[in-house]
């Protein structure tokens, strides 16, 4: 005990230390996706950080899978390159083997039992799976959702907007309009202009991506640098 | 956990045009349990000032006593209400006089000025550092959920009706996806020559 | 205690919550952390005295608290201090500010940088780094221009071009590669702009706006928000609601009343 009465000069310091290792980055950034009747809009911030610095201001998390589906990653960045390097190489031994492409809910599936199979090392990432089913269209995450979803380190402060906004939350006023993909877009940029301002590990830009029955249309807007 | 987080709550001020609000919730838990669903946590300092503090149950109403105390002898010494100005940074050194063994309370202050009526709104850290800005000020346990609402609800120049249309369902959304904040809220509309108080109709689980 | 005739409180920190606090600490409560970090802060001298940055941004954890913040306090007519970290820095600035008004009346003399820069170290030495102010402090005295930089545990430097806090080495690199001495004074504030800028867009715990503040001999010049280098994003919606959106169950209406002044004309005593 006496020797905790001491200061303590690290550089002198004959005790043991330590040292681990540690297997997650925390990458940041947000994907935000909506779905409506006909269509899907997914939107992924382009910063990829760590700590307090940046690493780059361009870096697009939104991976298209087939013609009508996308998958969005935030989190740790090397887990979600290696995911979808895997996640593309079995797709293609899927349409190999029964000569079609995957569908959007087989996706979410394999996706879901790829992730499972790490049960115990598991990869760090929140995924957002979107696409448009056989008829019409779901949103697809990694747990079944019917019209929002999101992942990453602003997902506390998007949430509840688009539970009023797309859920229609808590109101005695709310439109019978089906949602509009103008609409949608709109509030999708909005909730990222939001968690720009108070999330510090998004900004920079936004990457949207809108899948219709015709195929993915990308997109892109302006988030604040700082 | 953190000791901020014992009791739960939610807690939001805004700015409007010749007005200010400020709303809460009404839970009060220990950690996951509710146990009551009618606490205050917002306390009149005055007929245009009030006072929300969130945090430890405990310290929101030691604190609040320790307040209206001041507040009175100000009061009787000064003989002129305080200002929401004034009130603010009593409260804040009062707060970092504790800074080596703080009150566990993160308040929020609104109000109009006695003499002016101009809208002021303002928050601190549990030590006294505070923040004045122009448009909301949240805090909480649901204070990540209200930023993200209040960013794209907000707008400049609200009217009465407005805001508290605004707050309200800035506060409801945001607890809604808190688990230990909700169960009612209420919102005070504070003008020049009224304050409206409104208990909400909300999700109760 | 009486109401009315309260005890003298005793100056100084107030202790008495802190065994309670180790109490909950010890069940395995965190206490929470109180103290925004992540900054930029930089002074330089330049020909005629000294210009010191801010950036505007205040975080807790990793959100932000405040997008538009004060970091440079005033301590006296001739002095301004940048400072990083929450209530400590307000609080100290506030108090060493008194102290040198006080000084200023006592001696009828312009206050001396080094008396400012003496007063903040043998303050914050005394509490061991525990207030967390960690301050760039500059001014123009009798000497000249003085540039300190005073860390938390109350040691000082004194130099003539100085950046800390978060984003300090993104702003030194613009200062090692820019700064020259005797810059004009035109310069001298673009110095200080791009490295707060450089702190700004390439720290995290950094952000907004830019503040400058300019001491001369003789004048101070303060530039709130002398740049604006980030604009909120313009919404692309509107999110008004039609009144009666949410439900409400009870309202009650205070009504507060006027305080009406009533001038009484005072009667002339009937002389008649």
């Amino acid at each position: 005990m006496s020797l905790l009465a001491r200061p303590h000069y690290p550089d002198y310091s004959t005790a043991p230390v330590q040292h681990q290792f540690y297997p997650y980055a925390d990458n940041g950034g947000s994907v935000v996706a909506i779905a409506g009747d006909d269509f899907v809009v997914i939107g992924a911030d382009t910063r990829l950080s760590a700590g307090f610095s940046i690493y780059t201001r361009n870096q697009n998390k939104l991976f298209p899978l087939a013609k009508t589906t996308v998958l969005g990653c935030s989190g740790c960045w090397c887990d979600t390159l290696t995911l979808t390097r895997i996640l593309k190489s079995r797709m293609q031994m899927y349409a190999q083997e029964h000569n079609k492409t995957m569908s959007t809910t087989a996706c979410a599936q394999m996706l879901s039992t790829m992730l499972y199979y790490k049960r115990f090392f598991p990869y760090s990432i929140s995924n957002v799976l979107v696409g448009l089913d056989n008829e019409a269209t779901t949103l697809s995450g990694t747990a079944k959702r019917r019209f929002t979803k999101l992942g990453g380190s602003a997902g506390a402060l998007l949430q509840p907007l688009l539970d009023n906004q797309i859920g229609q939350k808590n109101m005695e006023i709310v439109s019978k309009e089906p949602l509009s993909q103008e609409k949608a877009l709109k509030i999708l940029k909005d909730v990222f202009i939001s968690a720009a301002e108070r999330d510090i590990y998004t900004g920079d830009s936004v990457f949207i991506n809108i899948i219709t029955k015709d195929g993915i249309q990308e997109d892109k807007f302006e988030l604040r640098k700082d | 956990m953190s000791i901020l987080a014992y009791n739960g709550g939610a807690m939001v001020a805004m700015k409007g045009e010749n007005c200010v609000s400020i709303a809460a919730d009404r839970r009060f838990g220990i950690q996951a349990q509710t146990v009551a669903t009618n606490f205050q946590k917002i306390f009149e300092m005055g007929p245009h000032l009030y006072v929300g503090l969130p945090g430890l149950a405990t310290d929101t109403q030691t604190v609040m006593e320790k307040l209206r105390f001041r507040k009175n002898l100000y009061e009787l010494k000064e003989n002129r209400r305080i200002s929401p100005k004034v009130f603010s940074a009593m409260l804040s050194n009062m707060l970092y006089e504790k800074r080596f063994g703080p009150f566990f309370v993160e308040p929020v202050v609104a109000g109009l000025d006695p003499k002016t009526y101009e809208p002021f709104i303002c928050n601190m850290d549990l030590i006294g550092c505070i923040n004045l800005p122009t448009d909301f000020v949240v805090g909480g346990t649901a204070s990540a959920q209200l930023y993200g609402m209040c960013e794209a609800l907000w707008e400049p120049n609200l009217g009465p009706d407005d805001l508290f249309e605004t707050t309200s369902q800035a506060l409801i959304n945001a607890f809604d996806r808190d688990a230990i904040s909700g169960w009612g809220a209420t919102v005070y509309i504070i003008e020049k020559d009224k304050v409206t108080i409104k208990n909400l109709k909300t999700r109760m689980d | 205690m009486l109401v009315l005739c309260p005890e003298v409180p005793t100056p100084g920190f107030s202790f008495e919550n802190c065994k309670r606090n180790a109490l909950l600490e010890n069940k395995g409560f965190t206490v929470p952390k109180a103290t925004k970090t992540g900054t930029t802060i930089v002074g330089i001298i330049y020909k005629d005295g000294v210009i010191l940055g801010a950036d505007t941004r205040a975080t807790e954890d990793t959100t932000v608290a405040d997008k538009n913040c004060e970091k440079i306090h005033y301590l006296a007519p001739n002095i301004c201090c940048g400072a990083g970290t929450a209530a400590d820095t307000e609080m100290t600035t506030q108090m060493i500010a008194s102290q040198l008004e006080l000084h200023k009346l006592y001696t009828n003399r312009v206050c001396r940088v080094a008396t400012a820069n003496q007063l903040l170290k043998q303050y914050l030495f005394r509490y061991q780094g525990h207030i967390g102010a960690a301050l760039i402090l500059g001014g123009v005295d009798v000497d000249g221009p003085h540039l300190y930089q005073i860390y938390p545990h109350g040691s000082s430097d004194h130099l003539p071009f100085i950046t800390m806090g978060s984003g300090s080495l993104a702003a030194m690199s613009v200062f090692e590669s820019g700064w020259k001495p005797n810059l004009d004074e035109e310069a001298g504030v673009l110095l200080v702009r791009n490295a707060i800028a450089a702190g700004v867009f390439n720290d995290l715990g950094s952000g907004s706006n830019i503040d400058v503040c300019i001491i001369r001999k003789g004048s101070t010049d303060y530039r709130r928000t002398y740049d604006e280098a980030n604009k909120k994003g313009i919404r692309q919606a509107s999110y008004r609601y039609p009144r009666g959106t949410t439900r409400v169950l009870s309202t009650k209406i205070v009504d507060v009343e006027e305080v009406s002044v009533q001038r009484i004309e005072p009667e002339r005593m009937d002389t008649a």
